[in-house]
């Protein structure tokens, strides 16, 4: 009991994770409709500028997440305006062979400058918090609570703000939108980068909980994929449902089957739900 | 014989009088390998290019039919004494069955869902390579594959033979994709990658296309593979790994989509550039990424498509086509 109680916690955990990058990755592609791989770079990137900042700057870890946020707000706006609004109107396949252009380009970029190694990040937050007889360390709980927070968060931006309702309009219609008067290119903006928030809040969270490398993104924006699927393209509410579903499915699978199973589980699902349902578990809706 | 149609066939033999001199006049055996690699990675890309080009289609397990056929020759010929030329159609059965079994999951999606779809398959083959050690070899993969075997007078140790038998082979692909393209069922490609609806209200059977481009994609890209691992004497997991997918679809764009020149000038462009630029290696993802978007932004149909333009200016048109 107690081993499955630990496992149910690292498993939340992790789809805390899973669950903020699958919400970015939905988010853009619910109102703008680009299939974005390059998401996962920008989840990438975040965890290197927390590793700069804690350990060449040797700034507080509060700090390092700010910097990381802001910077990758900024990386994530930068592509909407360098790339996909020049791509507007064109298939979702070759705004996904765009989005890889950005991904190799981001990829390549880490592995330059900081080289293909692995990194440790120091660990701001060494604590142990002991409950019911499981430990949990303070990082796991940070990760968790400031998850939640961020979902809380991105739900009253959506449904209490006049630029959430802006980005719910154009998800709902682009020429609608347009003709009551949004400025839709300044929300395709934001809507980049309220996603590059979400990434880089799950990296900024993460990195000293893991290694940091240039294609530690890859995995992840796979597993995004698999999860914003298995919610429905679009949806909010399935990519969180999805994240934690995910999450749990590959710790319990791990712990209690075995540890390549785990890596599996994510292919095993999508195949099962592409081919039993494919349009995802719940309908769209941001 | 019109005066179009003679520049048309010079346009065709002077490229193949090149390929056919290129050994001979530049006889460095280093640069006669590096030609067989693009060549046998050109293959794959016109697989690619059936898929994406002719029915609009993205697969990202394309690299890894590319592996599976390479390793189904190589541990055909190196495990159980078979010849090149015995594995190479049971290589091109296997992948080609492999393809159409997961067509039939795959294909239940379009576009976007359908590349990520195999994305995962690319990423599972990759998976199975690995950890099947017994049969693989792991991360470690297959080496001493043997070349093929001689058939009659003509033997294929010598490094210009394996250049003249793959050269023979991407001149059969690229026929290949010709015929196909000019048949029937070519249009009904085009057909169906134009509007799916307006194709099954002629009466396409667009699973069924989408189905037998899917499967030749498979089979070319298998075919690819099979000569690769031969020829190269080793094989390993990367080579299916889905970063080759990524490589082949940059030659494709860059060479130009659904254009018949595209997917060879592609490949020899960027895989000469990144040996003549090894001291950039380091930099060649940064730099093809913003090509990429650049081509996908301003030159959707590439080099080819750019040169088909400027081709037909100078020959007057195509009549009649």
């Amino acid at each position: 009991m107690t081993l499955f109680l630990q496992q149910l916690v690292n498993g939340v955990a992790l789809g805390s994770v899973y669950a903020l990058v699958a919400l970015g990755l939905t988010l853009v592609y619910g109102v703008l409709k680009v299939p974005n791989f390059a998401h996962g770079a920008l989840y990438m990137l975040a965890a290197y500028v927390v590793y700069v900042m804690l350990e060449d700057v040797g700034a507080p870890y509060a700090l390092a997440i700010l910097a990381s946020v802001l910077t990758i707000a900024v990386v994530g706006a930068l592509m909407e305006l360098v790339v996909f609004r020049h791509l507007h109107g064109k298939t979702p396949v070759h705004m996904m062979i765009a989005a890889l252009g950005v991904l190799f380009f981001m990829e390549g970029t880490a592995d330059v400058v900081w080289g293909p190694d692995f990194r440790p990040v120091p660990t701001p937050l060494d604590g142990v918090v002991t409950a019911f007889g499981i430990n949990i360390t303070e990082q796991r709980v940070l990760v968790i609570l400031a998850a939640v927070a961020s979902m809380v968060g991105l739900y009253l931006l959506l449904k209490r703000t006049l630029m959430g309702m802006s980005i719910e309009a154009l998800a709902q219609d682009r020429e609608g939108a347009l003709l009551v008067g949004i400025d839709t290119r300044r929300v395709a903006v934001l809507t980049f980068a309220i996603s590059g928030v979400l990434a880089a809040i799950a990296g900024s969270l993460i990195a000293p909980l893991v290694l940091v490398f240039p294609l530690m993104g890859a995995v992840v924006i796979l597993k995004a994929f698999v999860i914003v699927i298995l919610g429905g393209m679009g949806s909010v509410p399935g990519a969180i449902v999805g994240g934690y579903l995910l999450a749990l499915a590959e710790t319990m699978a791990g712990t209690y089957v075995a540890f390549a199973f785990s890596e599996l589980i994510a292919f095993a699902l999508l195949v099962m739900v592409l081919v039993f349902r494919p349009t995802g578990l719940f309908r769209k809706g941001v | 014989m019109g005066a179009a149609r003679v520049k048309r066939l010079a346009a065709l033999g002077a490229p193949l009088l090149a390929a056919i001199l290129f050994p001979l006049v530049v006889d460095n055996p280093y640069l006669v390998s590096v030609a067989v690699t693009a060549y046998v990675t050109a293959i794959a890309v016109y697989g690619l290019d059936v898929l994406l080009g002719y029915t609009g289609q993205l697969s990202l397990a394309h690299a890894g039919f590319f592996g599976v056929g390479g390793y189904v020759v190589g541990i055909l010929t190196s495990d159980y004494g078979f010849s090149f030329w015995t594995a190479l159609p049971v290589a091109l059965a296997v992948t080609s069955l492999l393809g159409h079994l997961i067509g039939l999951a795959a294909l239940r999606t379009r576009h976007d869902y359908f590349a990520i779809f195999t994305l995962a398959v690319g990423v599972m083959i990759v998976i199975v390579i690995e950890r099947w050690e017994g049969l693989t070899g792991g991360t470690d993969g297959l080496i001493g594959i043997p070349p093929p075997a001689s058939i009659g007078p003509l033997s294929f140790t010598s490094l210009n033979a394996q250049y003249y038998l793959v050269l023979a082979f991407l001149v059969f692909t690229i026929y290949v994709v010709w015929a196909l393209m000019h048949s029937l069922v070519g249009r009904t490609f085009l057909a169906v990658r134009n509007s799916e609806e307006l194709a099954r209200a002629v009466g396409i059977d667009t699973g069924r296309t989408h189905q037998l481009s899917f499967v030749i994609s498979a089979a070319l890209a298998a075919l690819g593979g099979a000569l690769y691992a031969t020829f190269l004497g080793s094989i390993g997991p990367d080579v299916g790994d889905v970063p080759m997918t990524f490589n082949m679809l940059v030659y494709l764009m860059i060479g130009g989509v659904a254009s018949l020149p595209g997917p060879l000038v592609g490949t020899l462009l960027i895989m000469g550039l990144m040996q003549a630029l090894t001291a950039f290696q380091e930099y060649t993802m940064m730099i093809l990424g913003p090509i990429l978007v650049l081509v996908i932004i301003f030159f959707p149909h590439g080099i080819a498509g750019q040169g088909k333009v400027l081709f037909e200016r100078l020959t007057g048109g195509r009549k009649g086509a």
